[in-house]
């Protein structure tokens, strides 16, 4: 039932890019970027605010523990369920016996990615349960089958055109291309279900620890919905969301709405604490939130890999990467893509699946540069590097071992001027067999997979001997 | 008269003579004494940044005995190999260790090229000219790991006779990212194609950068591109008159 990859061939997948995904994605990124500058030329303070987020990240991280224990406390309290869930199979169990005792037979998602990471809503299919997604963007995949492309907007990689040939199949009508009728369209179908639903959920995007408070952050209202409608209401959500207290999370809601979608403040900024007491509360009777492990606490052990817990899943690093604006979402295999994605998946799916990650990059650090937790993403990339090449505590090497045979023999010439100098001196001599004047082409493997995309320059170190002529001359 | 070190970089020794003379004339006009490690090779980046850490060791000794024959500052024609040995090779050795110690010092004294000229030297006019419409492209270590945002664009810009016009995307990578090439081509061909399209769209005849690796990679993309736009290293545009 699960879709969790057990191998992630990103270079195969990149040999086969639909031209309509660079050109949607690029065109949608770009609003992100403009946006988002927009925002943060407003603040002189960010560069603070990003430290701040930074530290206070960090020491959560160190002090999960005691946070989260803080946070269990007062969710029971409150008069909430707290479910610990060490795996992605404990966790859907949790939401299933929910569900069961409940007698549900419909559900309605805010968009989340914990529940995509657990695959919940094959599981729920599978007992029968409908589970409906209600932020457009994930209506649409959901309609369309696929994962998300982005992990903010997730259908980025269709055009309006797409979207209303999904919907006229999906809804059996003519729906229109025109953005604001879809989007009505889908408000209208989805309020039916928002009525009609046992049982609603969502993920989070912050938990603070003082008062177990569940934050959510939307803006289309539909989370709202999820949350409050059906009298029941289920939260899945990473432990490394939680954070210590309110003041943190005034830090973080400045610097994720700005990063993430160019404005100020979400629309909606929602906070949960426990259940609806009396009768003239709003809410849902009850309350239940899933705390998922699924393998972070293992993470948690590496110093330099841990801090992609940092994350607020802003989707800045994804809007701003090269590699991912030119391959799209899909090409990364896995629910969360571009740069973060390529720290992530390789440490929650390990490098034996996830080995071509962390190398989908040029280590350009564009992303680096906009993350406004400050991830240090190319550190961790190369991190992870050499978790595939050579191994550490945590995995085993991946590389294939012809590519560990040339990295052994690279180091034997370089490390040597002897070696390096002949070299240099044979080089040369292939010139003549691929050159077309100052350049080579159609050359043999491995030097085919440049030529097949721009010629070579002939080869020709002839420094050294100029110099020995000169001081000689001199 | 100040001295300093010669670091080709392995990509400038196998591929750009020319630039490596030019560099070495123009350090020279500028009463700098020069001279050139013979037993130097590359910088072991290569190894590194794809996750043969171990392997670097022995690429990074070689490199540091080369340059520890004299004390006098490095000085070499690429932001990333300059970054690989100022902010990685430290990393490399346990503190503690004489090689340690040896790749601390190394690194408190290299400089890339345009770096020495002008926060060292001080110079942004070295004579040169140029009367050609030139755009630039910002190499993503030197921009981002050396931190050189203005030193280029101030020596394009006291270059007589040139008529510089922006570049869209001026800082987004070409793709060429080292081994990328040739481990992703097809995605390294996208990111090539786009830097393309954006200098042909500049209006340039020539398009200025300051890494062999953006030059072979963009030099080859316009050539195949069938354009007669130049790629050239900055050494070689200060070199012009
Ligand atoms: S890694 Fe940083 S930039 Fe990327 S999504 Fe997470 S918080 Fe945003």
């Amino acid at each position: 039932m699960s879709n969790t990859p057990t191998y992630i061939g990103f270079e195969e997948y990149s040999q086969h890019i639909p031209a309509s995904i660079p050109a949607a994605v690029q065109q949608a990124t770009s609003r992100f970027i403009v946006g988002r500058a927009a925002r943060v030329a407003e603040l002189p303070e960010w560069e603070q605010l990003r430290q701040a987020g930074s530290d206070i990240r960090l020491h959560t991280i160190e002090n999960m523990d005691v946070y989260l224990a803080q946070f269990e406390e007062k969710v029971k309290a409150a008069g909430g369920h707290v479910h610990w869930a060490e795996t992605a199979e404990d966790a859907r169990q949790i939401v299933l016996e929910i569900a069961k005792t409940h007698h549900v037979k419909m559900a309605v998602k805010s968009k989340s990615m914990a529940t995509e990471e657990i695959n919940l809503n094959q599981a729920l299919e599978a007992a029968g349960i409908e589970a409906i997604e209600t932020d457009l963007g994930e209506y649409i995949i959901q309609i369309a089958g696929t994962g998300p492309s982005h992990i903010l907007a997730p259908a980025v990689h269709l055009k309006k055109e797409e979207v209303a040939a999904l919907f006229s199949k999906h809804l059996h009508m003519n729906a229109p291309d025109d953005p604001i009728e879809l989007a009505q369209i889908a408000r209208k179908t989805l309020r039916e279900k928002f009525l009609a639903a046992e049982m609603g959920i969502s993920g989070g995007n912050f938990l603070i620890a003082e008062s177990g408070t569940l934050v959510l952050v939307t803006n289309e209202g539909n989370g709202r919905m999820c949350t409050t409608m059906p009298d029941l209401h289920v939260a899945v959500v990473g432990i490394d969301k939680i954070i210590p207290d309110w003041e943190s999370l005034t830090v973080f809601l400045k610097l994720l709405a700005r990063s993430a979608t160019g404005q100020k403040l979400s629309t909606y900024t929602q906070f949960i604490s426990g259940a609806r007491r009396s009768e003239g509360e709003f809410g849902p009777n009850e309350f239940h939130i899933v705390l998922l492990d699924n393998g972070r606490s293992n993470i948690l052990k590496d110093p330099i890999g841990r801090e992609v817990f940092k994350c607020i899943r802003c989707g800045s690093c994804v809007n701003v990467c090269p590699v991912y604006k030119n391959v799209g979402g899909f090409a990364y295999g896995w629910f969360i893509s571009g740069p973060i994605g390529a720290i992530f998946a390789p440490q929650m799916l390990g490098t034996q699946t996830a080995r071509e990650l962390p190398y989908a990059s040029t280590l350009c650090g564009a992303c680096a540069d906009v993350c406004p937790v400050k991830i240090p993403i190319p550190t961790i990339l190369r991190h992870l590097r050499r978790r595939v090449a050579q191994g550490d505590e945590f995995s085993k090497p991946s590389m294939p071992a012809p590519l560990q045979v040339t990295a052994s023999l690279t180091s034997a010439a370089l490390a040597s001027h002897w070696v390096y100098r002949f070299g240099t001196r044979l080089l040369p001599l292939i010139n003549p067999l691929f050159r077309h004047n100052n350049w080579l082409t159609n050359m043999p493997y491995p030097l085919s997979r440049w030529t097949k995309v721009r010629p070579l320059p002939a080869f020709g170190a002839h420094f050294r001997q100029w110099w020995k002529k000169r001081r000689t001359t001199k | 008269m100040p001295k300093a070190q010669l670091f080709l970089t392995c990509l400038g020794d196998q591929f750009y003579t020319g630039t490596l003379q030019n560099m070495t004339r123009l350090l020279e006009q500028l009463g700098v004494e020069l001279v050139f490690p013979a037993a130097q090779t590359c910088c072991g980046q290569p190894l590194f940044n794809n996750g043969f850490e171990d392997k670097t060791r022995a690429v990074a000794l070689n490199f540091m005995r080369a340059f520890n024959q004299s004390d006098a500052p490095i000085i070499g024609p690429s932001g990333s190999c300059v970054s690989m040995v100022k902010h990685h090779y430290p990393a490399l050795f346990q503190v503690g260790t004489p090689e340690h110690a040896l790749a601390l010092d190394i690194s408190s004294r290299i400089f890339e090229f345009t770096e020495y000229l002008v926060h060292v030297l001080q110079v942004t006019d070295v004579g040169a000219s140029y009367p050609h419409k030139v755009t630039y492209h910002a190499s993503c270590h030197y921009l981002r790991e050396m931190g050189l945002k203005t030193e280029a664009k101030a020596l394009i810009h006291a270059v007589k006779g040139l008529n510089f016009v922006p570049l869209n995307e001026e800082d987004t990578c070409c793709g060429f990212g080292g081994a990328f090439t040739v481990t992703y081509p097809e995605v390294s061909r996208s990111m090539m194609e786009n830097k393309v399209r954006n200098v042909i769209a500049s209006g340039a005849d020539t398009v200025i950068t300051c890494e062999p690796g953006c030059l072979m990679n963009i030099a080859g993309g316009l050539q195949k591109a069938g354009s007669s736009i130049r790629a050239m290293h900055i050494i070689d545009l200060l070199a012009s008159h």
